[in-house]
């Protein structure tokens, strides 16, 4: 490897951490649970990049199966934490004001 | 040595905008902007990292997982993005300069 090469790995990585760092702000900070997911979801991007920066830099392509592993499980998490906003924020929901309440029906 | 040049290039575009999706999601106002940042930004510098991985071993089975990699990123960003976004729309989220429309929040199903 050409050292033009692995100074420009090695400023990319600074620049991909910093990125993690911003994401890692936002998952701490988020004022709602949506921020929160949109954060780790950018972060498992971010992380991915990172996996492929770091193949390059110890010429080894396992790490290119660890990143379409962290890509799926990424992908993963983020549907089943969409669901689970969406679940919550329906069953906080007021119920509908014209249904009549079950108690009314028994009597 | 040319080449070096350019694949350096793609791996510091890449980590810029890595950077920049970091940034703006930071910096952005409310949800629905920073998923551009997330989602697009990036998508993008990840892209461009792996199209550099690609070239940078440049032999059949790295170049097809680099690839690979970079087709799932394309394809599941969206449906992620659209996913979390509906949810937090739903959910009630507050909008940073916008003004629904009359009667938009029950046709949307929106808690408000």
């Amino acid at each position: 490897m050409t050292p033009v090469l692995s100074t420009a790995i090695d400023i990319s990585f600074v620049l991909v951490m910093l990125g993690i760092v911003g994401g890692f702000i936002r998952l701490v900070k988020g004022p709602s649970l949506s921020d929160r997911v949109v954060a780790l979801d950018m972060m498992t991007v971010l992380i991915v990049s990172f996996c492929g920066l770091y193949a390059m830099l110890s010429e080894e392509t396992a790490f290119l199966d660890v990143a379409i592993v962290v890509a799926i499980i990424g992908f993963l998490a983020t549907v089943a934490l969409a669901r689970f906003v969406e679940r919550a924020s329906q069953r906080r929901a007021p119920p509908p004001a014209d249904v009549p309440p079950i108690a009314e029906e028994t009597q | 040595m040319t080449w070096d040049f350019v694949l350096a290039g793609l791996i510091l575009t890449g980590g810029f905008f890595c950077l920049v999706a970091g940034l703006g999601l930071l910096r952005l106002p409310d949800l629905l902007i920073r998923m551009h940042a997330s989602t697009k930004a990036g998508t993008l510098g990840a892209g461009l990292i792996f199209i550099a991985v690609a070239f940078y071993f440049a032999d059949t089975a790295t170049t097809t997982r680099a690839v690979a990699t970079i087709l799932f990123l394309l394809i599941t960003a969206p449906v992620a993005a659209h996913m979390i976004g509906r949810a937090a729309f739903r959910a009630g989220v507050s909008l940073w300069n916008t003004k629904l429309e009359e009667g938009a929040e029950e046709q949307l199903s929106r808690r408000h």
